[in-house]
């Protein structure tokens, strides 16, 4: 996607040096901004779906509200006929290409939202309390599952809520102005339970 | 705050929901062709029923799909909610589900 | 102080953990696992407050949260005060201070207690018929006078230290108290591994049962069977138990709303945790073990401190091993006084009752009690009680079944339990919408029919029999759970039952009896009589017009007793008066619950562009636009935003200046039918655009009137990147959402925002394209190539970019999208580029005159909801063609086409210096008489730098035809004039754009 001769970087909006909370075992939950991702949000109605169950590697025919895929490659279904498409930044047009591929024919849309979302991981024992200080929604695991997926709100910000793994591990998915809000509201939620938050 | 049954999300709660008002209010073909009063009422006359009442939702912060519900406006019990296109369901207001 | 009154033995306080507090400055000792109440009463403090009308000494009630009277200040250090906590429920750490209210110069002695000698005169009603006349005095002097003197508490004075917590939970069973049906109820419902949330308004779970010391439940002591159950309830990892939290609110589908109390019992809480956390819990099932209040006995001077509620006294005695008194009558209308006398008895105090009931309407209870070698009076009744600033005695005569009043007989007493029977606490059920029921044999309301899934048993049904209690909460708490399982208990029986008796018989002359129905708000029985008298017979007007049943405790011990007093006066049935609304929350809930952890920076998200910090370092004012924080200005040393603003104007009108419009909105329409789409949104045609072009587009909601503007860009056949104002962006996207969604869905198109996907650099001026030239690969910017309104793809600073020449300000102009990540590092290499060419950064105050001097309109200042295109003067912008646009058909609705609507026109002020405000008003005739005829109003003004006189913008009545007219317009201190003229200041032929 860039052109060899670039003079700009970049600058993300979270810093992802450091996770929030201390990363060691014992903690309670850690809270973790995502390095950058390609996310594309994928629009496809459901009658089109028929003979395109796969595209671009990951799974389009799953569940309303689940994700499936990998780390490196996702789709995450918001919708009858939306899906948020993530994979490794420098996939981008990889994963474009192998969408246009996958659909060429049918009436679809990809749109580029790698800049517009930022990612934020939680994870840990009391992962779900801290996200239910401000997400109204049943994180047990019948309600919640490890593969589910939904947009949702936390507190104030509209975000996209996964759940990743058993551990388990929660990923916030949020606009990038909202993104110090979303942290921060998780870092006050989550000070009860891991007193090392600064 | 009201648990609503997206049709495609199942129950959440009312905050991620916007309310759009009542449903079944199909915009006119050609408004060219409506009179001023005729016009008047599709843009500014609603039943606001007491009792079970057809209504816009929009699941804004979920999957931003618009349905309808059938309501209850005094209990504020759902009777059913169904997809955009779908005829309104033939429900009486003793068929009400907790 | 040295605990004169605490029991040698007894109790669940710990012993072994003193705890020192201080009332009204004084030290106090007490136990760990004492309230505030029980560690005074230990130390024989009976006076704690003063009633809030007529000042009288007033003492502690009840045990729980239903106490009417024992309101203090609590201070817990550290700026953390509070006001009108009850004693009965704060629990007691070491440096707690708490003080009485409502009194000057002290609780002691306090000069408010003339009211009591006026109580003659302030009756009911007294303020409405008192202070009528003059009417100028409502506001100026009663209001402010009665204000002053009324009020309990005093608001803390500095901002809340503490934090507070949200949590969303969700559960199958939610069983809310936990005395013996809360308890079954939980077990049986968590038996089956469904997910189960207890919560108790007290410190322990346990209820009633954590004062009954006689009780045996499947043959071990109530105490131990309270430990067992909480022990397995502890180890069921399906359960949560919430003790210290108040189910306080009963919401719609199951939504309850519970405040849990964190830290206020600790002396020296962490700073991590919350002190407050407010739950909201969706149940599946709710089950509501409330249990029930007792009430208060109504009879002469029944307000002494020392006189408690007959339950409170056995509490007092065997939770907290404190003796109220040493001698202790219990006047009562029922049979559970005697448990708590048998239990006063046998912690060694002495004891008698007053029954006003007669030997044959009492049972077992009488006997037993006598055989305890307690002296039992049936068939008397209470007449008045002696003491002032505590009880020492109680006069009581035999009464006959007529109700005549025999000769009068003193017992002396250091202490008084009372009870007039007991009233089931529907308060939750109630707020759920279902309708409450009376019972006669209760004396009281029960509920009925449960409009939500919701089940209540035990006291809060009206079983006051432990045995039933504990058998209905296990059968409600497995139902609840759809789990199969009958139980029985073997409980002891406690005698149960009572005679309702609204005021005690008496002998006192009617006029002068002082017999309190409801504490907190110094309500006598004669007042309510009154009220009736006067012709208020609805329950809820008497509760307005008396205020019985308001304020913190919300009537909890003395709503039955009005209720039956208004039946009797009126001489109609219970049910036919009806019963007032319980209305949350159930018990005062802090400000601090509510607002969460949405304070601060977390109050609102504060949404920053990618450019922030440079704007930041750079000196940059902010200001909010929506929750956007903007650029506003970047004033240099010395400047203020006047300077800043001159400058910034005319360095974009004679170099170049460099603006962040990253707030834009901007979405994506994507699709074969995306121009068709765009045709019906908007006014303007789109099918004809050409790939590569912009245009500026006008968005009507259906009723005509503007919504929203912007730039549109076809970057495709079949591809539209839309932009839209800062705050209008989710507003117009859920607007075409819903159009496509539900009145065109066979349109082939989607929409995807994609405000945040690009950081926008606006490249304002006659150098712009210099500027950028160097740093842009792959775009011919070439005026001929790339004119004015179009767009491009290509790359600037190696970086993809959509580019836009367009111009929100006349000049030449560029709008560079780049991905966000990249938006401030190209920014800087565009300002690096520009500093030979003097580069200016420019905020939202320099973009607002910058197009006020060209006359371009700002959604949401030139408009307000009620304005059309062509008040705007932006007729030219309908398409004529097209046969129908969201809002086409409302355009020539007969008050759209009526002559004389406001219009859009520029003013000038006669002194070029004056700078009009923003909203004044316009008149024609500044001499005519009030109220005069406002001809419009102005939407923008601001000085002009380049023009170098003042500005405005305004709707006018007719404006276009009244052009070089002379306006007056309102100001600070009266009219300006100004003269009328067309809406652009600057470059009128509007050349320079295509620079």
């Amino acid at each position: 996607m860039l052109k060899t001769s670039h003079a700009a970087h970049r600058d993300l909006s979270l810093p992802i040096e450091q996770p929030v909370t201390r990363p060691d075992t014992k903690a309670q939950v850690v809270i973790r901004p995502l390095p950058a991702q390609a996310r594309f949000s994928l629009r496809l109605n459901e009658a089109d779906l028929e003979g395109a169950q796969t595209a671009a590697g990951v799974t389009l025919d799953i569940p309303i509200n689940t994700r499936s895929g990998s780390a490196e490659r996702s789709s995450i279904r918001l919708g009858p006929n939306e899906w948020l498409l993530t994979g490794p930044y420098d996939d981008a047009e990889v994963i474009a290409s192998q969408i246009d591929a996958a659909l060429s024919g049918r009436f679809y849309t990809l749109v580029d939202v790698s800049h517009r979302n930022v990612g934020i991981t939680v994870s840990g024992r009391r992962a779900a309390e801290v996200l239910n200080s401000g997400c109204p929604l049943d994180l047990a695991e019948a309600a919640f599952p490890t593969g589910m997926a939904t947009r949702t709100l936390m507190g104030k910000a509209e975000i996209v809520l996964m759940r990743l793994d058993d551990t388990p591990t929660y990923q916030v998915e949020c606009w990038r102005s909202f993104s110090t809000y979303v942290r921060d509201y998780l870092i006050e939620a989550a000070r009860e339970f891991e007193p090392s938050i600064a | 705050m009201l648990l609503v049954t997206c049709p495609y999300c199942g129950p959440r709660p009312e905050i991620e929901f916007r309310c759009g008002g009542e449903a079944h209010i199909a915009r006119p073909a050609e408004p060219s062709k409506l009179s001023d009063k005729e016009w008047a009422e599709f843009l500014f006359v609603r039943t606001n029923a007491k009792g079970v009442f057809a209504e816009r939702w929009n699941h804004a912060h979920g999957c931003q799909r618009w349905f309808n519900a059938l309501r209850d406006t005094a209990s504020d019990r759902f009777i059913q909610t169904y997809k955009v296109g779908e005829k309104r369901p033939d429900r009486t207001p003793g068929q009400e589900r907790l | 102080m040295d605990q004169a009154y605490r029991l040698p033995e007894g109790g669940r306080i710990d012993r072994k953990k003193p705890v020192s507090i201080s009332f009204n400055g004084q030290t106090v000792q007490g136990y760990a696992g004492d309230t505030v109440a029980s560690a005074l009463l230990a130390n024989g403090i009976h006076l704690v407050a003063r009633s809030f009308k007529y000042h009288r000494p007033r003492g502690i009630v009840t045990h729980g949260s239903d106490e009417p009277n024992a309101l203090l200040d609590v201070d817990r250090g550290r700026g953390r005060s509070d006001p009108n906590n009850r004693a009965t429920v704060v629990e007691v750490f070491n440096g707690l201070a708490v003080a009485s209210q409502n009194h000057w110069p002290s609780l002691d002695f306090d000069v408010g207690e003339v009211n009591d000698l006026l109580s003659p005169v302030i009756v009911s009603g007294f303020y409405y018929k008192t202070f009528m006349w003059p009417r100028t005095f409502w506001t100026k002097v009663y209001e402010p006078r009665i204000r002053a003197a009324a009020g309990l508490g005093r608001a803390p004075t500095v901002a809340d230290p503490d934090r507070y917590q949200y949590r969303h939970a969700h559960c199958d069973v939610l069983v809310v108290g936990s005395g013996p049906a809360g308890l079954t109820a939980a077990l049986a419902a968590s038996e089956s591994g469904k997910r189960v949330i207890i919560v108790d308004e007290q410190a322990e779970l346990g209820g009633s049962l954590l004062h009954d010391v006689t009780s045996l439940i499947d043959g071990i002591p109530a105490q131990d069977w309270v430990r067992q159950a909480v022990d397995t309830l502890d180890s069921r990892a399906n359960v949560v138990v919430l003790p210290r939290t108040t189910a306080f609110g009963y919401y719609n589908h199951n939504h309850i709303a519970l405040a849990e109390r964190v830290t206020d019992h600790l002396a020296d809480p962490s700073s991590n945790l919350p002190r407050e956390r407010l739950w909201q819990v969706r149940a599946k099932q709710v089950v509501l073990a409330t249990g029930s209040h007792e009430r208060p006995l109504v009879f002469a001077d029944n307000d002494r401190p020392g006189i408690m509620l007959a339950e409170s006294v056995r509490a007092f005695i065997n939770r907290y091993g404190v003796a109220p008194g040493r001698q202790i009558v219990f006047a009562t209308s029922g049979a559970s006084a005697y448990t708590a006398a048998a239990d006063a008895k046998a912690a060694g105090l002495a004891v008698s009752v007053v029954d006003v009931r007669s030997e044959a309407e009492c049972g077992p209870e009488v006997a037993q009690l006598r055989s305890m070698g307690c002296e039992v009076l049936t068939g008397h009744t209470v007449v008045a009680s002696r003491g002032r600033k505590r009880v020492t005695g109680l006069i009581v005569a035999p009464v006959s079944a007529d109700g005549r009043v025999g000769a009068r007989r003193t017992l002396r007493c250091d202490c008084v339990g009372m009870s007039g029977g007991w009233t089931p606490a529907i308060h939750l059920f109630s707020q759920s919408r279902a309708k409450a029921r009376y019972e006669p044999s209760l004396d009281a309301f029960v509920p009925g029919t449960s409009v939500q899934a919701e089940r209540s048993v035990g006291a809060a049904k009206g079983a006051y029999q432990l045995g039933e209690c504990l058998r209905q909460g296990w059968m409600a708490g497995a139902e609840a759970a759809e789990h199969v399982s009958e139980r029985t208990f073997d409980a002891t029986n406690s005698p149960a039952g009572f005679k309702p008796v609204r005021v005690l018989p008496t002998d006192v002359n009617p006029k002068r009896l002082r017999a309190f129905v409801d504490f907190q708000n110094d309500v006598t029985a004669k007042d309510i009589r009154l009220a009736v008298r006067e012709g208020f017979e609805s329950i809820e007007h008497v509760k307005r017009y008396t205020t019985t049943g308001m304020a913190t405790d919300q009537g909890k011990t003395s709503n039955m007793n009005a209720l039956g007093l208004v039946a009797g006066t009126l001489d109609r049935p219970i049910p036919a008066v009806g019963t007032t609304t319980f209305r949350l929350p159930y018990t005062p809930t802090t400000f601090g619950a509510f607002v969460g952890p949405s304070r601060h920076h977390l109050f609102d998200p504060i949404r920053t562009t990618p450019i922030h910090e440079w704007a930041a370092a750079h000196g940059a004012e902010f200001e909010n636009v929506g929750l956007w924080k903007r650029a506003w200005y970047f004033p240099k040393a010395g400047e203020d935003m006047h300077a800043a603003m001159a400058r910034e104007c005319k360095a974009a009108r004679t170099s170049v200046g460099i603006f962040d419009a990253s707030t834009l909105g901007k979405i994506e329409v994507v699709g074969p039918d995306a121009a068709e789409f765009m045709n019906r949104i908007y006014t303007n045609a789109w099918l004809k655009l050409e790939p590569g072009k912009c245009r500026y587009g006008l968005m009507l909601k259906e009723d005509g009137y503007i919504m929203d503007d912007g730039v549109v860009a076809r970057l495709a056949h079949d591809r539209f990147h839309v932009t839209t104002t800062t705050g209008g962006a989710p507003r117009v996207l859920a607007h075409m959402e819903d159009y496509l969604q539900t009145e065109w869905p066979d349109l082939k198109v989607f929409l995807t925002s994609i405000t945040e996907q690009y950081a926008v650099i606006a490249l304002q001026g006659p150098k712009a394209r210099e500027v950028i030239e160097p740093l842009v690969t792959d775009i011919d910017l070439s005026p001929g190539a790339f004119p004015h309104m179009s767009v491009r793809t290509g790359f600037i600073c190696g970086i993809p970019c959509r580019l836009f020449r367009v111009s929100f300000t006349g000049e030449l102009g560029f709008e560079i999208n780049v991905p966000s990540d990249y938006g401030q590092s190209v920014w800087e290499a565009i300002f690096e580029r520009g500093k030979p060419f003097g580069i200016t950064p420019y905020g939202t105050e320099t973009m607002h005159v910058l197009r006020a001097e060209k006359g371009f309109i700002i959604v949401g200042q030139e408009t307000d909801g009620t304005v059309t295109p062509d008040d705007l003067g932006l007729s030219g912008l309908i398409a004529k063609t097209k046969p129908d646009f969201v809002g086409k058909r409302s355009l020539s609705r007969p008050d759209i086409v009526s002559a004389g609507r406001k219009q859009l026109v520029g003013l000038v002020t006669d002194n070029p210096n004056e700078v009009l405000e923003e909203g004044a008003q316009i008149v024609m005739d500044p001499n005519q008489t009030i109220p005069m005829r406002m001809v419009g109003h102005v939407t923008s003004s601001y000085w002009s730098s380049n023009c170098d006189r003042s500005i405005a913008l305004a709707l006018l009545a007719g404006g276009r035809s009244r052009m070089g007219s002379r306006v007056y317009v309102t100001t600070p201190t009266g009219f300006t004039t100004a003269k009328i003229c067309e809406p652009v200041f600057f470059d009128p032929a509007g050349e320079r754009v295509n620079a």
